[in-house]
């Protein structure tokens, strides 16, 4: 029986190395109604092949369709739902908070607690780098947000699949 | 009868001297090299700023065939004409900016009914490309959702491979437009020409053409275990040649078969299985056999909302099997239990080796029949004083009657389409060409001189109505000066029929903005451009002027007046079940 609940998913996909490309496959999921949480692009293990990883919500036939219409397109050489598999997700986010001299002892506790770093500090802020599963950043920037968040950059996710598969 | 075309020397002979005499030219001289290699007969252009040096290296090449249209759309839509008329790759030129936007109706026709194109546009030099330069589009950006793939040549040492595989690309797998963007200064350098003719081999690229035999086996089984099977056919028979394969297995089997709009010409009309057309104008037989079937096989068609009607309440009590080359349609629409990825043909021809007659049916059979014969598609041809003495449906069954369904047919879109669908009698394929994904009007003249330059030796009708006639009537102008002996048909009701249908039927007789009357006379018209006009007003003068323009060797436009209030039926409305149909006659 096919499942009709809205999960999230994160699909690897490689394509070829072209200009256009991401034009190509975002395009495609915007004009089909898929909805896309994150995107990655960067290189891959292969010359001339990029990898991109997209986070989308969808049931089980929109995750269908949108592997289906990937491979459609011809740059595309191989799509993967990485979480149909166990798998490491990691992003990266860089989050300037308000910090003055005072309370910039506590928000290094909790950045050390999170195993984050402090990367920069300003008279009035400290930038904190944070990676991790989206759970983990998302828990980084509530206990952030009390102090005051002047400036938010998340990369999006970028994934595996675990052991040597 | 027959339109102009030079007598080019066979492509074996060319690729000889080509090959073995390696040569530094320009590359629009490997541009039209390369095409002819692919086997080009003839192309459908409209010159323009960036393309100027590919027009020029046209001048006095003999062995390439160029038809100069009146409009870039037209030139397009002739281009899909000759695909779906000879089965092979049709191809138009255009400049860049405007001359490449006018071709996005037609690319996006041609991708809706998965014909296969070669689109070359023309760029600015590639130094202003992003520069709003005079005449800029980013046509490869803005086609990119109605292409199959596309290209911007970025140098001139890519020009012939990237020619090579776009032919593969739009003529393998599910077909459909591949666009080149060539900008004009690639179009001028030099370099020394490879042709590019060894299989493609492209990584992302691999259409699926033998099935999965076990599914297919799967198939036969459920067949000999159906008890109402049923056959819906589409476009994808037409485009695999899987059309002989079809009959085999009809024959075989015994199971009822109706064809959609696209899949007609797929199955001989003549024969007792063929049960017409289904869907929001399709017949009660066909449309009743869906809805009461308990296997449904879908050979080549997608499951259209206009063969489906409402989508939950569609073939309720039938186990789906699904032939598709496109793994994308299986599922997409309707829920699949026997899924069948392959290629029409090659999949027919697997199945037909073990499918056995569908024995249980027989008690189906005859209910089919019995349908099929107590409600055909009809009309009233029967007229009041004040009316008009043509009805559009009796002067289709003219032209089907007195070409013996043997002509090539083309349409444009709307109630005339549907009159045409039902009332032309198709025993071939390749012989019925309209838009039907996206429903284009103005597409039923230029497809029509495509397809006449494709099949010059067979009569070539266009029908269409008064309105979408008028959106490419430019190229009658073609027609005269290349005499291409189209025979235009005007089913002119001075009204846009199918939209005063829907605001008759939905919006309440809000008659809003259809009314056609003062458009041109269209025997004027056709004289205008040096075509032969005639018009009828009854049935008397229908025949004659009919026979007249057949005897006719060149082009002549037909201006049949008939009624205005003509509704298409039966009809299911959106939103409703296909048993849910308005017959017309409540």
């Amino acid at each position: 029986m096919t499942n009709t609940t809205q999960t999230k998913h994160t699909i690897a996909i490689s394509v070829n190395d072209q200009p256009g490309v991401l034009q190509r496959v975002s395009g495609l999921f915007g004009r089909r109604g898929f909805n896309i949480e994150s995107i990655t692009v960067g290189q891959s293990e292969e010359p001339g092949l990029s990898r991109m990883v997209i986070v989308s919500t969808g049931d089980d036939k929109t995750i269908e369709q949108i592997e289906k219409q990937l491979y459609k397109i011809i740059d595309v050489i191989k799509v993967v739902d990485l979480s149909a598999n166990p798998m490491v997700g990691r992003e990266l986010a860089l989050i300037k908070v308000k910090s003055e001299p005072g309370t910039r002892p506590e928000i290094m506790g909790l950045v050390e607690t999170f195993r984050a770093a402090v990367v920069d500090i300003g008279t009035h802020s400290l930038m904190v780098q944070v990676v991790g599963d989206t759970e983990k950043i998302d828990a980084m920037i509530e206990l952030l947000s009390p102090y005051g968040i002047r400036e938010l950059s998340r990369t999006g996710v970028t994934a595996m699949i675990r052991g040597n598969a | 009868m027959s339109a102009q075309m030079p007598e080019a020397r066979s492509t074996e002979e060319l690729k000889e001297k080509w090959v073995d005499k390696q040569e530094v030219l320009t590359g629009s001289d490997i541009l039209l090299r390369s095409l002819v290699l692919e086997g080009v007969k003839c192309v459908f252009g409209y010159p323009g700023g960036a393309v100027l040096y590919i027009y020029d290296a046209m001048y006095g090449f003999k062995d390439f065939h160029h038809l100069l249209t009146r409009h870039e759309q037209g030139a397009i839509h002739a281009a899909d004409g000759y695909a779906r008329a000879a089965g092979e790759v049709g191809v138009c030129i255009a400049t860049s900016g405007p001359g490449a936007t006018n071709l996005v109706t037609g690319i996006a026709t041609a991708y809706m009914d998965s014909t296969p194109l070669v689109v070359i546009t023309g760029n600015v030099a590639s130094t202003l490309i992003g520069t709003d330069a005079f005449q800029e589009a980013d046509i490869t950006g803005i086609t990119m959702p109605i292409t199959k793939h596309s290209y911007l040549v970025r140098s001139v040492d890519e020009l012939p491979r990237i020619i090579h595989e776009a032919f593969h690309i739009a003529n393998t797998g599910r077909k459909g437009p591949v666009l080149i963007d060539i900008p004009k200064d690639v179009s001028a350098a030099m370099t020394l020409f490879q042709p590019h003719t060894e299989p493609v081999a492209l990584r992302g690229y691999n259409p699926r053409m033998m099935p999965n035999k076990l599914q297919v086996e799967r198939l036969a089984e459920a067949i000999s275990q159906a008890e109402r099977p049923l056959i819906l056919a589409g476009g994808g028979v037409v485009y695999s040649g899987g059309h002989e394969a079809l009959l085999e297995l009809v024959e075989k089997t015994g199971i009822p078969i109706t064809t959609t709009l696209l899949g007609l010409g797929g199955f001989p009309s003549g024969n007792e299985h063929w049960l017409g057309m289904p869907g929001m104008h399709g017949t009660f037989a066909s449309n009743m056999a869906i809805q009461e079937s308990d296997l449904l096989i879908s050979i080549g068609a997608r499951f259209d909302d206009r063969v489906t009607g409402k989508l939950n309440g569609f073939a309720p009590k039938a186990k789906i099997a699904h032939i598709d080359i496109d793994p994308a349609e299986i599922g997409k629409n309707v829920k699949t239990d026997i899924p069948i990825v392959g290629d029409v043909k090659t999949v027919l021809e697997l199945l037909n080796k073990s499918a056995k007659r569908a024995e249980l049916a027989d008690e189906w059979r005859s209910q089919l029949q019995q349908w099929k014969a107590e409600k055909p598609f009809r009309y009233k041809d029967e007229y009041k004083e004040d009316e008009v003495g043509l009805k559009p449906q009796w002067v289709v069954e003219l032209l089907n009657e007195t070409t013996k369904g043997e002509a090539i047919v083309t349409t444009d879109v709307g109630q005339h389409q549907m009159w045409a669908a039902q009332y032309y009698k198709f025993n071939k394929p390749r012989s019925w060409i309209t838009s039907g994904g996206l429903g284009t009007m103005g597409f039923g003249l230029p497809s029509a001189i495509g397809a006449q330059m494709a099949q010059p030796e067979r009569l070539v009708i266009s029908i269409n109505g008064d309105g979408g006639v008028q959106m490419c009537s430019q190229e009658l102008a073609i027609c005269a000066i290349n005499n291409i002996p189209v025979k235009v048909v005007i089913l002119n009701n001075q009204v846009l029929g199918m939209v005063r249908q829907w605001q008759e039927l939905i919006y309440d007789n809000r008659y809003s903005h259809i009314d056609l009357s003062g458009s041109p006379d269209f025997v004027k018209l056709a004289e205008a451009y040096g075509v032969k006009g005639l018009r009828a007003t009854t049935k008397e003068e229908a025949r004659a002027v009919w026979q007249e323009a057949l005897d006719t060797p060149g082009p002549v436009v037909i201006d049949f007046v008939v009624e205005k209030g003509e509704n298409v039926y039966p009809m299911v409305q959106q939103g409703k079940t296909l048993d849910q149909m308005l017959m017309g006659d409540e």
